[in-house]
Parts: structure tokens; sequence; C-alpha cells
């Protein structure tokens, strides 16, 4: 195929014409290292004239095609950090030769090229070190050479969406192997700006017209483009490229680099996908990396990446050096928090049971509506165990390794029990995320966490499939051949089980070792993924036992999904109930009590809509099903909380039965308890927002205080009646979010280093008898000119109104000088969202008992898909303020 | 102090005479018609007039300016004349008559340019961009005041926004009395968040600026109840306070967006009859929100709105309910 690109004129390297958008003019200047002279914007001149001392220098490498016009935030933000006292770090953006402002040589620069010619730059610039690479696009390549031949002056590398290695046998992205094709590469890159052009449009929101301007500034003219065309023409597609060579040693050599390491990754990149990331990662376990929901290829224009990386260089190089401490913060950790440290603690693996009882009769696990037929399957845990065993040897025999992530589409049930022991059991990482996402969240989800295999049923490959999710494929069922090839199916478990027989398992995986991913509901943005080391996964399995007494002797009865998969590890004999697990709501009170024969239930899990389910269909059991019930001395209802009128009506269907509703989240399953009994005695204080009662088992839960701006500043406190942010710490806390460092690092801000700590984002206070009571979520404060307004308090009042059904506060207004809306569902209903009526509007006000702007009543509140219950107020608000600005009365 | 009010025949004027007087000031008034407010001295005469004003200012120690031309109809070289002349007529006088002191009362309007206002602070006034003659030439005046302001005699602008109470021939009669003869349809949903300001809080803001005028000079203040309400709500409060049925709020099919336009046809007044400026300005306050930042007047000028919403409401109620045919026009 035929590369030919016409010869690119000479032409001298410039400064760019002045007045471009966010680039100062003081940065820009012309280095000739000796062959040619490139434009470069360089921080140094500043700081000195500031007599400031850099304590080293972001040598940043744009790719193609775009210049050093990419980095002007990152220029700019870091002379301003260090203008205010900050570490300062000197930016050196380079636009690469015959690109940007640089010399048009006409020469040829294949990649091997390219990373001498960065070197010949930084030589004649005199960089000294410590030098911080910062690449993005092919010029993450060329950055990453550049590190790889200067171990003496590196101290760390950053990556925007890049590549190093293109793994065997997966097809080139699409787009760019158009753009490669034979007749398109000298038309599509240098004869138009077809590619200039399309690289503008992946910024998501759009560019600014003047800013696409500024990209284009030095690539007007087919003449000034020869580099763009050049850039595309030495992606080394192959072994036979001339640039292949040059980049498998970049590849091997970045395995070696020991430095920190940050990747910025805007996951909506049609050419740089998550496959590339996880390539990075694989090579550079230890990297910090963030990526940008939402964010795509610019990255740097999509997404504040400066702040980032500014925030990542204080706190993994301050002062330009790898401080001790800062090496080890990704660990945070735990004397006393995670017993897994503790040499007196005796470790006992979530598989312990299924160890013990290997050779036990008894029964282990009861199906009730198997997807082998209409017959409750029954498997004792001597079978459990074995085919645990045997599916754990089968998936290392088909190549899966320790740390590899495994998603899990398989319903709950003994396949998904055993699928998800098999793969705990040799330090596989199990990505959990439910159907509750919607098909959008939960393909972000899967799309985020990049897993190396999806092991699913049917329906879950055949989403996986659809929706292009990454990973080998790993069937529960035995596929016709057909099925088989259009599902892309590499195994099924019957022959994973067959390789497995008589295999020895490899050693166990450490209590540190990641365990799985679990996400969080979306709720407020998109669904994060929560990492969980096997330590923290017992730790939430101990604090069950510790709580509620649950163990060997335990019957359990789980109609919610994530207590289910906990049966083997407490050592209960467990039932799932025939229901449909992507809707909780149509669990049966028959199906509750089928399911508590089968295993003599003593204990019952429930989401509340499930509840609520049951309870509506109670008439229909019979007094044989009732007595079934009645063993039962404990239900407990965990994800969202359970009103009062729901809790009564369990409390009388399960006669002998404690009900409780713990107080919990993904990062941090079991944080409180509440039993009925003190929600009753609670409901006569006065307290504002919903009682979730006392710290469960290992639990310390502490306030961070809210100051007049609604931000969660104070210390970490217990004291009663001081509302700010719910701040937990357990053995069962979150190690961290996947592949959210920025994030991660402010879930965890002004804790104590040496503890785990998550910041829930929940807002509440504790009462005189040290009873959490919670207010809502943190974004949703209403910061007013008079003082910070939490919502569940007002929320309640307004509720009594009796018209009132469901009722949410939203704010308008810049923070600080807000003003409170009601928003709410009516008994009566409407159709169309509108304002109040006077009269409705009035008792409104009267009970919320603080300044209400207005009073809006909606057809339905915008709530979350998993437990459609928890109010998004904050696109409420947002509604709100375009309704109550004179925009249309759209839904919210 | 010995103070100066202008446009005290006016609704608001008249109740800043009132309230300064009743601070133990030595009030003087000044405009063409009596001021009809007790315990006050009246100085007829017009600020267009050079030998009225400086008789007005002579042995004066603060001045509160509130005399403009408002009205719709007229020569736009009127409003220049009496708003923008009128006020450096007075400026100039004052300084040569050594006064120490000086109010410009101003409105909103001078730094609108027709967007809605979402919690706003107030801003530069801008002639330029400003809707109308009478808030250009307001906001001209505004700045010819402020650009006045020096140590002798301190300079403070406030932008009262929405007045109305008892005795309202502007917002408070044209609705009232459009309702009752049934010509009030009004288009959109109505849900524009409004703040105004009840005719005490106005007039105890603007005596509080001629306090604190030493010390906040040379700022402009906008002036409201902090309360902000739909308009559907702040109508129809209205209009039940008179014993008036509110007005019905209908969305035609079509109206994308709530129309100043549409509002406008209903507000239009005939040419040539001297109205209020109830003009595309007022429509589009009607339809888009206009609400304001007021932590920085409040904590400024040391002023808190005393009577609310409600309040306001209440005693509006109360006195067309004592008015004899329950009509005051």
């Amino acid at each position: 195929m035929s590369r030919r690109l016409p010869a690119t004129p000479r032409s001298a390297a410039t400064v760019p014409p002045p007045g471009l958008p966010g680039l100062d003019p003081r940065f820009s200047r012309l280095v000739d290292d000796g062959e040619a002279t490139w434009h470069v914007l360089d921080t140094g001149a500043v700081l000195a004239e500031h007599g400031v001392e850099p304590v080293g220098t972001v040598l940043c490498v744009h790719g193609n095609p775009t210049w050093s016009y990419l980095w002007r935030r990152f220029a700019e933000q870091a002379t301003d950090a260090a203008l205010r006292g900050g570490p300062a770090w000197r930016v050196v953006a380079v636009d690469q030769l015959e690109m940007g402002f640089s010399e048009r040589t006409g020469e040829r620069r294949p990649l091997a090229r390219r990373v001498a010619d960065l070197g010949r730059l930084t030589d004649a610039l005199g960089l000294a070190g410590p030098v911080v690479t910062f690449g993005h696009d092919w010029g993450g390549v060329v950055s990453l050479g550049w590190a790889v031949d200067h171990p003496e002056l590196l101290a760390g590398v950053m990556l925007l969406n890049t590549a190093i290695h293109q793994p065997e046998g997966v097809p080139i992205p699409a787009p760019l192997r158009l753009a490669l094709a034979p007749g398109v590469l000298p038309r599509g890159t240098v004869a138009t700006p077809a590619f200039l052009e399309t690289t503008l449009a992946l910024a998501s929101p759009p560019l600014p017209t003047d800013v696409r301007n500024a990209y284009r500034a030095p690539y007007r003219g087919s003449d000034r483009r020869g580099g763009i065309g050049a850039f595309v023409a030495d992606i080394p597609v192959g072994p036979e490229h001339e640039s292949f060579a040059e980049l498998e040693r970049i590849a091997a050599g970045v395995r070696a680099l020991d430095v920190p390491a940050l990747f910025v990754w805007g996951p909506r990149d049609p050419i740089f996908s998550d496959r590339y990331l996880d390539d990075l990662i694989d090579r550079m376990p230890h990297a910090d990396v963030h990526r940008f929901e939402g964010a795509g290829h610019l990255v740097a224009e999509d997404a504040d990446y400066a702040g980032v990386a500014l925030a990542w260089l204080d706190e993994r190089l301050p002062d330009g050096a790898l401080s001790e401490a800062a090496s080890g913060a990704s660990h945070r950790g735990a004397p006393g928090i995670d017993r897994a440290e503790d040499p007196s603690h005796v470790r006992r693996p979530l598989w312990h049971h299924l160890d013990e009882r290997a050779d036990s009769d008894e029964l282990a696990l009861a199906e009730l509506a198997p997807p082998t037929g209409p017959a409750p399957r029954r498997i004792s845990w001597r079978l459990l165990s074995r085919r645990v065993h045997e599916l754990a040897a089968g998936l290392v025999a088909a190549g899966v390794r320790p740390g590899d992530r495994v998603s899990l589409l398989v319903p709950p049930g003994a396949d998904l029990t055993a699928a998800l022991y098999a793969c705990l059991r040799i330090g596989a990482v199990v990505v959990v995320a439910d159907a509750g996402l919607g098909v959008q969240g939960l393909t972000r989800a899967v799309r985020g966490a990049y897993p190396h295999h999806v092991l699913g049923a049917v329906p879950g490959l055949t989403a996986a499939r659809a929706l292009g999710w990454p990973g080998r494929r790993i069937s529960t069922a035995t596929l016709p051949a057909a099925s088989r090839r259009l599902l892309g199916v590499d195994h099924s478990f019957g022959e994973l089980v067959a390789l497995g027989r008589g295999r020895e398992l490899p050693p166990e995986p450490a209590a540190g070792a990641l365990a799985a991913v679990l996400f969080t509901s979306g709720s407020t943005g998109p669904a994060k993924g929560v990492r969980y080391t096997h330590a923290q996964l017992e730790g939430v399995r101990d604090v069950l036992a510790a709580q509620y007494g649950i163990g060997p002797g335990t019957g359990l009865v789980a109609g919610f999904a994530p207590f289910a998969l906990l049966g083997p590890a407490l050592g209960a004999r467990s039932a799932a109930p025939d229901m449909d697990v992507t809707a909780p709501a149509t669990l049966t009170a028959r199906a509750v009590a089928a399911a508590a024969r089968e295993v003599d239930a003593t204990a019952l899990f429930l989401s509340p809509a499930a509840v609520a389910n049951v309870l509506a269909t109670e008439q229909a059991l019979g007094a044989d099903e009732r007595a079934a019930l009645g063993g039962i001395r404990l239900m407990l209802s965990a994800g969202a909380p359970l009103s009062p009128t729901l809790l009564e009506g369990a409390a009388g269907l399960l006669p002998n039965a404690s009900v409780h509703t713990p107080y919990g989240m993904t990062e941090g399953l079991l944080m409180t308890d509440v039993s009925l009994e003190t929600i009753r005695d609670a409901a006569t204080s006065g307290e504002e927002g919903v009682c979730v009662g006392t710290p469960a088992a290992n639990v310390q839960v502490r306030i961070s205080a809210l100051d007049d701006d609604g931000r969660a500043v104070g210390e970490l406190s217990d004291r009663p009646h001081v509302t700010g942010e719910i701040v937990v710490s357990a053995p069962h806390v979150k190690s961290g979010y996947d592949r959210l460092w920025f994030t991660d690092r402010a879930a965890v801000a002004g804790t104590p280093d040496d503890e785990r700590w998550h910041r829930t984002s929940d807002v509440g206070h504790f009462d005189a008898e040290g009873r959490l009571w919670v207010e809502g979520r943190l974004p949703h404060v209403v910061v007013t000119a008079h003082g910070v307004v939490t919502p569940v308090g007002v929320e309640q009042r307004v509720e009594t109104v009796p018209d009132v059904r469901r009722a949410a506060l939203a704010a308008v207004g810049p923070r600080g000088t807000q003003h409170c809306v009601v928003v709410l569902e009516t008994v009566a209903g409407v159709s169309q969202p509108r304002l109040a009526p006077a009269d409705l509007a009035s008792a409104v006000r009267t009970a919320a008992g603080l300044p209400v702007a207005a009073v809006l009543v909606v057809p339905a509140l915008p709530t979350d898909i998993r437990h459609n219950s928890k109010i998004d107020r904050t696109r409420l608000s947002r509604w709100a303020e375009d309704v109550l600005a004179g925009g249309r009365m759209t839904a919210p | 102090m010995r103070v100066l009010v202008t446009g005290a025949s006016g609704l608001l004027g008249g109740a800043v005479a009132a309230e300064i007087a009743r601070r133990g000031h030595e009030v003087t008034t000044f405009q063409r018609r009596p001021s009809g407010v007790a315990g006050v001295a009246d100085l007829l005469g017009s600020v267009t007039e050079p030998g009225d004003v400086a008789r007005a200012v002579a042995g004066q120690d603060a001045i509160v300016h509130l005399a403009a031309k408002v009205s719709l109809a007229g020569d736009p070289a009127d409003f220049t004349l009496v708003n923008v002349g009128g006020t450096y007529a007075l400026l100039q006088a004052a300084k040569a008559a050594g006064v120490g002191r000086f109010v410009f009362v101003s409105s909103p309007s001078v730094a609108h340019t027709g967007d809605s206002i979402i919690g706003d602070d107030a801003t530069p006034a801008d002639p330029a961009h400003a809707r109308g003659d009478y808030a250009r030439t307001k906001a001209e005046a505004e700045l010819l005041a402020l650009a006045a302001d020096d140590e002798r005699m301190p300079v403070v602008a406030v932008r009262p926004h929405l007045v109305w109470g008892p005795g309202d021939t502007q917002l408070v009669a044209r609705i009232v009395d459009r309702a009752r003869s049934g010509r009030l349809p009004l288009l959109g949903h109505g849900a524009a968040l409004i703040d105004t300001i009840y005719l005490d809080n106005a007039a105890t803001g603007i005596a509080a600026a001629l306090d604190r005028a030493p010390e906040v000079h040379g700022k402009a203040y906008v002036l409201t109840n902090g309360e902000p309400r739909p308009v559907a709500e702040l109508i129809g409060g209205i209009c039940r306070a008179a014993g008036v049925a509110p007005p019905e709020w209908r969305v035609p099919a079509g109206v994308a967006r709530t129309a100043g336009a549409a509002v406008e046809a209903v507000w239009r007044v005939a040419p040539g009859e001297d109205e209020p400026p109830m003009t595309r300005f007022l429509a589009e306050q009607l339809s888009t929100a206009h609400w304001f930042d007021q932590r920085r007047t409040r904590a400024e000028l040391e002023w808190q709105p005393e009577v609310s919403l409600d309040e306001g409401l209440r005693r509006l109620a109360e006195w067309y309910s004592s008015a004899p045919g329950g009509s005051r026009d």
C-alpha cells in the first residue's frame, strides 16, 4: 500500500499570532536545537521574573493533529499556583517539528527520530530535572520514549488518552484504518484539513469557534499540514512498519519505569479506548488513574485535567521529589481498621465454610426457581464446595489469572454464587454492576472497569455482544456451536468444571488483594466503581455476623442480591426466592414463604421495593405459609430507608421478627443499624431527618460540620446536634474508587492519613442519645442568605400536608443567596407540571417553616433507577431554575 | 439634619419624606405639586429650573433625589431634560451649596438588558443597553451621581425594585382594575420568580442609605423584600387583597416560551396617555425571573425589610376593605 506523501516545503518556526484565546503570549519562545527550530510554551521566564525557583519541569508533548495550545490551561494554572506560593512547576510544552508553529524541515520523522528530536531539544534547553513527562495521543508515545531514555532526569509520567501497544489480533481502531487506507491518507490528512477537523469535532461539549480556530491556526494550507499526514503514516500497524521496533522498545521500557504515574482518560474516544488504558495499567500497575466519564479524546478540552494533574503533582511529588509518605498514600490503610494487618486477627477467607464443610451433606443453597426447571434446586455444602473448586481450577486452566477482572452477568442463584466464590478463590477481581443502572449506565460501568473476562448467562452475553463490552466470554450454559460463535463464547461452565476436575487450586490471594469492583447506583451522577479487597469483603461478612448473629444455623431468605451472595461466606443456609431480580417490586409474599419453608428460615433480607409488594400480596398466604414466616426472627431491609408504614407492616407480617433497616452505601454496606422499636421511640423526638440508629459493629461514624457556605469542612466529631457530612470508618469500608483518583482523594479529604475513612456525601447529625439522623445529600444542601438548609426535614414536614404524596426540596439561584423551592407529587396527581394552587402553596409554606419562593406540582419526581426512591434533587433544581426563570414548563 | 427630598408628591417620594421626618430630621420637599406629607415643608418648583434648584438646595445638609419623569408618553428629549439634566443641575447646585450627602433613588432597570436576573447583586448602570428612555436616562443620571461622589459629598445610589403598597396607582391599581373588568388575561405559566419591595420597606431602605452614606458612598444597592415569588402568585395575592378574582393564566398552544411581547400587548397603553412605564420593560419583568442577591445591601446599609410580603398583602387587603366602594382609583 502506498503511503507516499507530498514533500512539505521548508518554512521557519514562528511564534503564534497574538490573541489566541487562553494562550499567554509571554510563554511562547523559539528554541534552536542545532538542527531545527522549535516553538515551545515555556513558563520558565515568567517564574524567573517573579523570582520563583521551579521544583521541576513538566515536559508536555502534544499529539496529532494538535499543538502546544492543547496545554495552555495546564501552563496557566501551574504558573498561577506557583505565583501563589505553591510548588512551582515549570511547564515546557513543545510544538513537535513539522507541527504547530515549529519549523517545517521537509524531512521525514519516524518515531525513533521524534524521540531523539525531543532529547535534543531538552539538551538545548538544559533541562536538569526532575522532569515529569505529560503526553497526549501520539505525543504520549514520544514523551514515554523520552522518559525511557532519560531515567536520570525522570521523576514521573503523566498521560492523557494515548496508546503504546497494539494488542495482537486486535484490529486497529476503525477511524485510523480509514485514515490509513490507500488514497485516503494524503487526501484526508494533508490536501484537506479533514483529519484535523475530525479531531476537533471529538470535543464534548463542542469547542467554541475561537478555540477551534486557534487549533487550526498553524495548519492553514496544505503546505502546513505535511506533518499531520506524516504522523498518521507513522502509526506502526504491523511488524513490517519502520516504527514498529521503536514502539516495542518503548512499550517494554515503560514496564520498567517505577516513577509515579498518572493516567487521565476521556473514555468517549473512538481511537484510544479503555483497551489502551488497560494495557497501560498492566504495564504500570502502580499508576494513579482518573477517568472523566463523559469526556473524550480531547480530554484536555473536555475536563479539568490541569486541576487533576496539579493536585497529583502536589500529592505524589511534593517539592519535585517523591515523598515517602506520598508513595504509600494510595494504600491508605489502617492499623486497627484493617484487621488484615492486625497480627491478633485470625483471617477467615470468604470460602472458609466451603472448605470446612466440604464433606457435609447439609443444605447450603436452595434455589426456588432455578434456570434448570420448575423444581427447587437444593445444593449441599459438599456439592457447592466441589463445584466452586472445580470451576476455580477450570478458570485458571482456561487462562484467568490473579488480578484479572471478571464481569459477572449472571442472575442471582447457584450459578452466580459458584462463579463468585470461584473467582474470589483464585484471586480474580469480580466486577458487579446490576441491571438497576439501566443499559447505558451498565455499559459505562462495564467499559470503565474493563473486564478481561465476561462470565454470563445468555441474556448477559447477548447484551455484552450487542453493546460491544470488552472481555473474553464464558457462558454459564453449554451452548450450541452457532450460538457460541454468535456470542463469541470461548468456554462454558460445564467445560470449565470438567477442565478443573482433579486439578489443584493456586495459592489463596492475600487479604489485601483486590477482590471486587462494585458499582454505585448512579443516583448522583455516573455510577462509580468501588474497590473492595478480600479483607474488606470479609469485613462485610463479619459485621453481619456480629451485628445480627447470622452464621451456621441461620436459615436465610435473600430477596436482595448483594446479601444473597454472602450466605455461604456466613455459613448460613440460604434460599433465593422465585423472583425477577431486575424487578424486586414483583416479589410476592407466597414466594417468600416458599423460600422460607425450604431453608427453615430464621432471617429475611429484602429491598425496600420488595417489602412493599410482599405486604401488598399478604392476603394470598395460607396458614402453613404464615407458619413458615413465623420462624423468622430477623428482617433486614437495606438499600434505602424504609418508611415507618412499611416497617410496621413488615412487623405485622412477621410476628416473631425484629425488623431492622440498616444504613449504608455501596462504599460501606452496613454503617448503622436501627430497629423498628428505635424508630418508634425516635419518632417523638422532634429531630430533623431520618433516624438510622447507632453505628454497627466495628463501625465509627463522625460528623464533619458544614460551614456557612454549606461545605463540610469541620473536624471529625461525634458531638450531638451538629449538622455535617457523615464520615465513616470500618474494616468493611471500601479501599477506594476504581480509576477515579481525583474522586477518591475527595472522598478521604480531611480524614486521618493512617486510617481508612469514607466521606459519604450524606449530611446528618447525632442526637443526644447517639443516634444518627440523615438529613439528605451534601450536594442537595441549600445555601440561603440566612443559612444552610438540609432537605429531608423540610420534606418530611411538607409531607404532613394532607394533599401531598411526596415532596422534594430544590434550590434556585447562586449558592449563598439561594431560595428554597418545594416540588410535590400530590395525592390527586397532575398530568402536567404547574404552580401549586394558592391554598396548597400556603399550606406547604406553613408546614415547611422556612421561606419558600415557589411551590410546584409535578406528575412524578425524578428518582434513581435502582431503588425508585432516591430523588435527584440536583436535576430537580436545574429544572426549577429554568421554569422559574420563565422557561418552558416541561416535566422535570 | 436638614434634608431635601425631591419628587415627594409621588407614592414612594411621599413615604420617604415621611420616614425621614419620622426619624427626627427637618425635611423640605421639592416638586411641582404639593406633597401632601404631614410635618414637612413643601417647596414647589422644577429640577429643570436653575433658580428653583438653587433655592431648594440652599442650607440643606442632605438631598434624597427621587424626582424623575417616569411616564410613557413624550419626547425622548424630555426624559433627558428631566432625568439627566435635572439630576446634573441638582448635583452641581448641591456641591456649590456645600450639601454633605446625596442619595440618588434609581431603578434596577438601569442595569437590566432584558435577560433573567437570578440572584445577581447590583451591576453597573449601562445606558447603552438599558431598555427604553426611562431606564436609559436613569442609568445616565446614576452614573453622573456616582461620578460626583467625593469626600465632601458622599453619594449613594439605591434601586428599589417594583415598589407596591396601599395607594399605589401604578402596579397595584392597574392589576386590580383590569382583573375587575375581566381584562387581565395573562399568557404563560406565571412561574417566573419576581422580587418586589413593599412601600414601607423601600422608604426605610432609602432612609438607611441616607444614614449610611458616609460609609457606603460611591456604591449602588438594589432594594427588595428578598422574597421572590412566582408572578402568578404575586398578581393573585394582590387581586385577592383587593377582593377581586385572580386572573386565569393560560398557556396557548404554540407559545413555546412565555412571550414578553404577548404580555406587553395586554399592558399596552394608548399613545398620548400619560401612564407609568408599563411597557415592554415591565412585560419582560413579568415573564422572566427578576430577583436579587440582597446580602451586600442588608449588611452594608444595616437594613432589614420590616414588612414581609404576606404582611404587606394583609395591609393592602385592609386598605382595600376600608376604602369606600373598595376602589381607590
